[in-house]
């Protein structure tokens, strides 16, 4: 009985190092994994390199990136070498977590301790609020440049008058459709009002769930985190319901606020799952890609990423719909470039940055990695529309609206909280008018501090 | 001595006439639905602990575009290699494998060292305070992760082991440490009173008390502290994710949360690979554990002997 | 030396004798415990006091003007507090769930695997497998196992005709808590089990043959023989798993994020602390819920009290 013991381990511990033996073997050649786009694109050149080496050349920066493994860090990779091989300034690169609380907690200890190691940070759309005091003002250097990039998200980094961070990427909420669903039931093009838009939902579920009793109409990011304050800013900002806080002022308690909050609760449990509830991105995207939706609201990330799915080929993408006069909208996410204060070298960070945010690295980005480009002009490539085919000028040209970051600075995070908080509530069974006095009250404390 | 510990234990127990009853349990009908319903009872705690790990196995070997398709297929029908390939291939996970392994094991060797020792002192020798060290060793492990964890961080980086395996070791003795020496206490309190006595005797010092008599008898508790010490610092992530930068000094945990599939997207989270992960991370451990339980029924059977 | 010989003696000197070697054994026990108790101290020393200073001031995780000290405020604020008052009610209820039901399994487990029969080593291994799957990934691998469309276990369900169609079992209030009691009582059920079990194997096994001979019915056996001898083992047990069920996080924060209904003490303070900022806050809920795990160890102890032999 003991030799058995022993013989077992002594196979298992075999096995595992023939497998390690082989895949390291291989690993030399394979690396990562491979980019999901044309690998013909090469990082573009750094414009002035001579003039930027001759001034900054030597010195050394960190740069904090993209989550450690996958192609946005493969991107991070690439750029970082063509930019010290060419500049001579040495970039080290280190990726954040990959969870957005770590990631934030990471750059909020830095900043707290004052620390000068982190010169240049990746930060998501809804910190510049918060990290505001501790970053350099770019609006000296890269105003101009500013100017090329989408307004509403240059507005967003703009607080109290400096520019705090220059766009790099940036997301937009987007309505996926089932073509074939909409074909055989009877529907030219898809919903442009959320009445629509259930009306459509009631007819397809209520005949797809005979062979499928687990369709439905509608699925979206309804768990109660920070997508849900995304989602919920699409719902309230076209159909007249504003903003969460409209120049300065709370505005999330009104009439058509309330209408069209109560209007999805009573979707849930109908044409729209319980579930949804809980339903973060990938929870939505993996219920539409196994076929058991007909409409979802999702990032343009899960365009590539339903390649491969039962889905594929199937599905179309447009902007998410509205009521009455209110424009069609999608909330903007996404990534920017700021420069800690306490950087010793803010020189060459600002010349990493001024060619991070221009349009022929975005251009990069968009055709490697898909990323969503914050300079309109650059959507507009051909390239970069047949990789991103949700570029097409009717989606890209759709309103963006951010969310109040810039109005709660450092409080963002719990009056967002706030938000979701209570429309989860509210997606559980509450009436609207319930739930927003109290969320009103709650930011009503937050801006004022 | 057992005799006198048995003559003690057998004031408790009452005799009781013989009756139909112990002779109906005698009868081999009985005893037959006696066993099935034993193996019932084993097969249903078979099932209960395995059937989340057969999803784990059953998804390993399952391409990534076939995870979430309907309806479910419970065996995989194109099983493929290639989400433990893609594990295995990534330098991190290697890397985080070779991490946890040094710090789960210097955790478990000091934290069963000094918890040996501090147990045996709590355990056998009566002083004053002794209750008192108790306690508050426990105290120490109470607060919640999250509000120690801005003040570890800053102690971390005074000391110059931010980035290192030895910040984490060095952390998780708050949480290892107060388990391996409560265990082991009650276990040194639980063997009878005489023995040392009876070593004294025999002209033994304290020390070789301690490590001939004493510790070959709670040899079954140390396996099992170990064991428990072992896995919590493997599966330990919060102090593994906020003491560490780079991704050569990650843990497996932390690894595990950083894989993505690879396609640029921030939100897609490969359940592929992490069961593959899982597999390749649980497996060993109950391999360690077939070997170990063994060791559990030797050190039991000795101390027996020995009386 | 006998006992005979040590009455021989006049009583004073015995008693110096005696209190001789007491200090040297007080003196070897202190020795004995120092490098334990010196390690935690070291590490938790600091945290531990900061958390406690930070209770009584109204430090911000960001801030920008200087911290305060405010004396029992955020105590004040918490007694009045509703959302700390109904996270302590869900997490008392989930504690006392879950360790009860851990408790009589991880029994039965012991038990079982106690006894010998064919198989009994791999058992003893894979009774050890919910305990040893990593928790980040127990709590997300639960969280697909629940799901309205995907999960097996409403796949299970409906295909044996258990449930009538897919439940949103995390979603859905009734049955939120229940699911992650289940989840919970499975994943730490071998810990409890493995404690037992250790603590039934150092049960001399001639007692229960003494019983035998009396002619002891098993059950009798199990409740005169290896309930009381166990009590130190499931001391520990109760002790441990209290302590981890009061401080209960991750498997609530995968499922549940920050639902109001739901939040537990933990996630309370996690987001005081992350979310909101307010670090003095979070500080004096950390020392509430030490508090509230000191009451829950002192009742066990007084109600396990367990002798010397």
């Amino acid at each position: 009985m003991k030799h058995r013991a022993v013989l077992v381990l002594a196979g298992l511990s075999c096995a595992l190092a023939v497998a390690i033996a082989l895949t390291v073997a291989a690993a030399g050649s394979a690396g990562t994994a491979e980019p999901s786009s044309p690998a013909a694109v090469k990082p573009p050149p750094v414009l002035g390199a001579n003039a930027i080496k001759a001034k900054y050349g030597g010195q050394s920066i960190t740069f904090v990136g993209d989550a450690a493994v996958g192609n946005s860090h493969v991107r991070d990779q690439n750029l970082v070498a063509q930019f010290s091989k060419q500049t001579g300034i040495k970039v080290k690169l280190v990726p954040h977590p990959s969870s957005g609380t770590d990631a934030y907690q990471q750059l909020a200890r830095n900043f707290s301790s004052h620390s000068s190691s982190i010169d240049v940070m990746m930060l998501d759309v809804i910190w510049p609020g918060a990290f505001a005091p501790y970053l350099v003002n770019l609006k000296p250097a890269l105003g101009q440049q500013a100017k090329l990039h989408a307004a509403g998200i240059v507005l967003n980094d703009t607080v109290n008058g400096k520019l705090v961070a220059m766009p790099w990427f940036g997301d937009f909420g987007i309505l996926y459709y089932r073509k074939d669903l909409l074909k055989k039931y009877g529907y030219s093009s898809p919903p442009t009002t959320w009445a629509q838009l259930g009306a459509m939902s009631k007819k397809i579920q209520d005949g797809e769930k005979a062979s499928n009793p687990n369709f439905y109409g509608f699925v979206y990011q309804g768990n109660s985190y920070e997508g849900l304050t995304c989602d919920s800013l699409e719902w309230l900002a076209s159909s007249g319901g504003g903003q969460f806080i409209d120049g300065g002022k709370v505005t999330i308690n009104n009439p058509k606020a309330a209408a069209i909050l109560n209007l999805q609760r009573s979707w849930v449990g109908n044409i729209v799952p319980q579930a949804v509830t809980t339903y973060q991105e990938e929870d939505a995207r993996n219920a539409f890609d196994s076929g058991n939706a007909a409409f979802m609201r999702n990032w343009p990330y899960a365009y590539s990423a339903s390649k491969g799915t039962p889905v594929d080929g199937k599905f179309g993408v447009t902007t998410l719909p509205h009521s009455g006069k209110s424009p069609s909208v999608g909330t903007v996410g996404g990534w920017q470039l700021g420069i800690s204060k306490y950087s010793k070298h803010v020189g060459a960070a600002t010349e990493f940055v001024r060619w991070m945010t221009g349009p022929a690295v975005e251009r990069y980005d968009a055709i490697f990695n898909s990323n969503v480009p914050t300079i309109p002009a650059v959507a507009t490539i051909p390239a970069v529309v047949k990789t991103n085919p949700y570029l097409i000028p009717s989606i890209a040209k759709v309103t963006r609206v951010t969310r109040p970051a810039r109005y709660l600075g450092t409080h963002y995070a719990q009056g967002s909280q706030a938000i979701y908080q209570g429309i989860n509530q509210i997606l559980n069974g509450k009436s609207a008018q319930s739930v927003l006095p109290g969320i009103a009250t709650q930011l009503n404390q937050l801006v004022k501090k | 001595m057992t005799e006198t510990v048995v003559a003690e234990h057998k004031t408790k127990v009452q005799p009781r006439p013989v009756s139909w009853r112990r002779a109906a349990r005698k009868s081999p009908a009985w005893r037959a639905v006696k066993r099935i319903a034993f193996y019932l009872l084993v097969a249903a705690i078979f099932v209960y602990a395995l059937f989340p790990f057969y999803w784990v196995i059953r998804s390993a070997f399952t391409p990534e575009s076939d995870l979430f398709i309907t309806p479910i297929k419970w065996i995989p029908q194109h099983p493929t290699l290639q989400n433990f390939r893609y594990v295995l291939e990534t330098k991190d996970f290697q890397e985080a494998l070779i991490n946890s392994t040094i710090v789960a094991l210097s955790v478990t060797v000091i934290a069963l060292t000094l918890g040996a020792f501090a147990s045996y002192a709590l355990g056998r020798i009566k002083f004053r305070g002794r209750s008192l060290l108790m306690y508050l060793m426990l105290s120490m492990t109470i607060f919640p992760q999250i509000a120690i964890l801005g003040a570890l961080y800053t102690m971390i980086t005074n000391f110059h082991v931010y980035n290192s395996l030895k910040a984490l070791i060095l952390t998780y003795m708050i949480l290892v440490i107060p388990l391996t020496v409560w265990v082991l206490t009650s276990f040194m309190r639980a063997l009878p009173r005489d023995l040392e006595e009876a070593a004294y005797v025999d002209g033994a010092s304290p020390f070789q008390t301690f490590w001939r008599v004493i510790l070959p008898l709670v040899a079954p508790a140390l396996v099992t502290t170990g064991m428990l010490a072992f896995i919590a610092s493997w599966n330990e992530f919060l102090f593994a994710l906020s003491f560490t930068e780079t991704p050569d000094k990650h843990t497996v945990p932390v690894a595990i949360t950083s894989f993505t599939t690879g396609r640029g997207g921030t939100f897609q989270y490969p359940w592929g690979e992490v069961m593959a992960a899982t597999l390749i991370v649980t497996v060993p451990l109950i391999a360690l554990t077939l070997i170990l339980q063994r060791r559990i029924v030797a050190g039991l059977t000795a101390g027996a002997v020995k009386g | 030396m006998t006992t005979a010989e040590a009455t021989a003696r006049p009583r004073r000197s015995r008693r110096r004798r005696r209190s001789g070697l007491q200090r040297k054994q007080t003196r070897l026990a202190w020795l004995l415990v120092a490098p334990a108790l010196l390690i935690v101290a070291f590490v938790a020393f600091y945290p531990l006091g900061r958390t406690v200073y930070q209770s009584f001031t109204n430090e911000q995780f960001l801030a920008l003007e200087p911290t305060k000290w405010v004396g029992l405020d955020n105590y004040h604020r918490l007694i009045h507090d509703t959302a700390f008052r109904h996270a302590v009610w869900v997490t008392v209820k989930f504690t006392l769930i879950t360790v009860s039901f851990e408790f009589v399994l991880g029994l039965i487990i012991a038990l079982v695997v106690n006894s010998s029969f064919k198989g009994r080593g791999v058992m003893r291994a894979v009774m050890l497998v919910p305990w040893a799957i990593p928790t980040v990934v127990s709590a997300q691998m639960w969280r697909w196992m629940y799901d309205q469309i995907f999960g097996p276990i409403n796949d299970a369900g409906v295909r044996l005709h258990i449930l009538s169609h897919n439940v949103a079992w995390i979603a859905d209030p009734s049955t939120a808590l229940w699911a992650v009691c289940a989840v919970d009582i499975w994943k730490t059920a071998p810990f409890v089990a493995l404690l037992l079990l250790a603590g039934l194997q150092v049960i001399p096994h001639d007692l229960y043959e003494a019983a035998d001979v009396d002619g002891a019915s098993k059950l009798s056996q199990f409740w005169r023989i290896t309930l009381p001898l166990l009590k130190p083992a499931i001391l520990v047990a109760l002790i441990f798993r209290t302590l981890d069920a009061l401080r209960v996080f991750d498997i609530f924060y995968v499922f549940f994020g920050s639902r109001p209904d739901t939040q537990t003490m933990s996630i309370l303070a996690q987001n005081t602390i992350v979310t909101t900022g307010d670090v003095g806050y979070g500080a004096a809920i950390s020392v509430a819920i030490f508090l509230i795990v000191g009451l829950f160890v002192v009742i066990y102890t007084t109600f396990l009290r367990v002798q010397e032999q």
